[in-house]
């Protein structure tokens, strides 16, 4: 009888970041609630490498599963080398990070497996049920697995980050054999700018259709930077042609759970609730108090953006000390 | 060489805003439903793939009910050639392992007629969410499969290069074919359905094939197929009451609210 909860690890562009130890923190909830032992797995080109950071998180046991083939994410690839993980695991459940790659795996991995798959699962109950958005978010569904086996993908921002601390478990090497590749990664092409992902972002500033026009989102951009956030917009400011659509949050969007989410010069349509709603404190700013964003907010400012947003930027640089220009 | 494109499609219901009724159950019945919106994506590639390889065709393939056919009439209306309908009862309460077993069935039966050269879908269903049908139909049938697809940059009929936007840039990646491909919003504006499609829609007539004309056992469909199943649905918990920041001028609430947040710890 399979036994063993199995975090998967995917490097990307061969180096950990930190989100991966979100997925100990999720395999530690999972493991208590089903009392299996807690195992990790890194998969890629240099995954012997990168073990030791996962090793003293928590898992009693890691994996390495490192050969050329793995060296870039492709779907195939690396489905089969997550089942080689799980075989030697003999896991019963597999937890994966709900990014491109990580989703994608899981999907692929879940029918290698023969098991059950629920992606971006946002909470892990007692009984090893697991909570998931269905409708844009708009309903929260209790889901059970009915094969022996389940996969899961984890959302980002929801579970914690397992720190660091007593023992390393011992780095085990897993063989994998990837047959005749179907696919061959060609080449990458990394984002000229320096600006931090939505996804992962512990802070987002995002504009809407209240702000007019493409320079609308300058002030925002500088209350980002302020705040060390990341900026997002709404469908309408996406359409509009102001930002590009990889800042767009929303159905059609991304969906994103940072602990700050200022919006500004939004209205708050259902579509757009749908990636933020999760939020831990909703900041609105609105020159309209009953729109729904200013209605639903944790905190609403009622006003224009264009005096407000330059004003709270400078306040904030006030507070950490920043020089205000003159 | 003529390409014999697939598009997967599915209807949704035309809302998110749905309810549950008193048992947890998503109050789905009677809400309107349409061609779920990122395929819309979807069948513009898979038309426009057809139209730039001469002798090609694309052909539309849902699973759901009888009603079902209706977003099979609307790919034709957008310039789809055909369609064909996965239905039966033993369809109902499918997740996504159960679908794609289906679509990989009716894949391998069309594959088996005329060799499929690619397959698209659309990002993700607006019900589930989930964004895995696609590679999970390319792994029952042992296909290359790619997601986040925002660029068919080459096809032939051997192989698919494609541009794949992850987080952090765009990845390119070449594929065998026949291949199942997952696209994104920025592969294309579709265009709107055309009268000639609509005409075209509404004579088309589509195969109907059950879980038995796929070889597909009672115990491999529907609910009965599922890998994970939806116990009960509630309304995400409400969020706790909000409050106003006040301020005769601007700069007064600028300040209240840095006071805010700096209290909160969230800067």
């Amino acid at each position: 009888m399979a036994n063993g909860i199995l975090v998967v690890v995917i490097p990307s562009r061969g180096t950990l970041s930190p989100a991966s130890y979100e997925l100990l923190g999720a395999g530690k909830v999972l493991a208590d609630a089903l009392k299996q032992p807690l195992l990790a797995a890194v998969i890629g080109g240099n995954a012997a490498s990168l073990a030791g950071d996962i090793a003293a998180r928590g898992a009693s046991k890691v994996l390495a599963v490192e050969h050329p083939s793995l060296k870039d994410f492709t779907e195939e690839a690396y489905a089969k080398a997550a089942a080689a993980a799980v075989a030697k695991a003999d896991a019963s459940r597999v937890i994966l990070p709900s990014t491109i790659a990580g989703r994608s795996l899981a999907a692929r991995l879940a029918v290698l497996l023969k098991a059950g798959l629920a992606t971006d699962v946002t909470e892990i109950l007692p009984d090893g049920k697991v909570r998931r958005g269905y409708y844009g978010g708009n309903l929260i569904a209790e889901v059970e697995f009915k094969s022996p086996l389940a996969v899961m993908t984890v959302a980002a921002m929801t579970f914690p980050r397992a720190e660091a601390g007593g023992a390393a478990a011992p780095i085990e090497a897993v063989s994998f054999d990837p047959g005749a590749p179907v696919s061959e990664f060609v080449s990458f092409q990394g984002e000229e700018s320096r600006e931090i992902d939505l996804g992962a972002a512990e802070k987002v500033v995002a504009g809407g259709a209240g702000l007019g026009s493409a320079e609308g989102f300058k002030p925002l951009f500088e209350l980002a930077h302020a705040l060390g956030a990341a900026v997002g917009a709404s469908r309408r400011a996406v359409d509009s042609g102001w930002i590009p659509y990889k800042h767009q949050v929303g159905l059609t969007g991304r969906t994103v759970r940072p602990k700050l989410y200022v919006a500004v010069g939004i209205s708050g349509q259902i579509q757009h609730l749908a990636g933020m709603a999760s939020s831990g404190t909703i900041v609105a700013v609105n020159s309209d108090k009953d729109c729904p964003l200013m209605q639903m907010a944790s905190i609403a400012v009622q006003g224009e953006y264009s005096e407000l947003v330059p004003l709270i930027t400078a306040e904030i640089k006030a507070r950490k000390g920043h020089a205000v220009p003159a | 060489m003529a390409l014999n494109i697939i598009v997967c499609v599915k209807s949704t219901p035309s809302t998110v805003n749905v309810g549950v009724d008193a048992d947890g159950k998503p109050k789905i019945a009677g809400v309107p439903v349409a061609l779920n919106p990122f395929d819309e994506f979807a069948v513009e590639a898979a038309v426009r793939l057809k139209e730039s390889v001469p002798g090609s065709t694309a052909t539309a393939l849902t699973v759901g009910p009888d009603a079902a056919a209706e977003v099979l009439r609307e790919a034709i209306a957008r310039g789809a050639d055909g369609g064909v309908l996965v239905t039966g009862p033993e369809f109902e309460g499918g997740d996504s392992y159960a679908t794609s077993l289906a679509l990989s069935a009716a894949l391998k039966k069309m594959h088996a007629e005329k060799p499929v050269s690619i397959v698209l879908f659309g990002k993700n269903t607006s019900d589930a969410g989930a964004g895995v049908v696609g590679t999970q139909t390319a792994a029952w049938l042992e296909w290359a499969s790619v997601s986040a697809v925002k660029k068919l940059e080459s096809v032939d009929g051997t192989s698919a290069t494609v541009l794949r936007q992850m987080e952090d840039g765009v990845d390119t990646v070449k594929l065998k074919l026949p291949a199942c491909i997952s696209t994104i919003k920025e592969i294309n504006e579709p265009r709107l359905p055309s009268l000639k499609g609509k005409m075209a829609s509404k004579k088309a007539v589509f195969p109907k094939w059950t879980a038995a004309d796929l070889g597909l056992q009672p115990a491999q469909a529907g609910a009965a197929g599922a890998g994970a199943v939806v116990v009960k649905a509630a309304l995400p918990p409400a969020r706790p009451a909000g409050l106003k920041v006040e301020g005769a001028t601007a700069a007064e609430k600028a300040a209240r609210l840095v006071d805010i947040l700096v209290e909160r710890k969230l800067i």
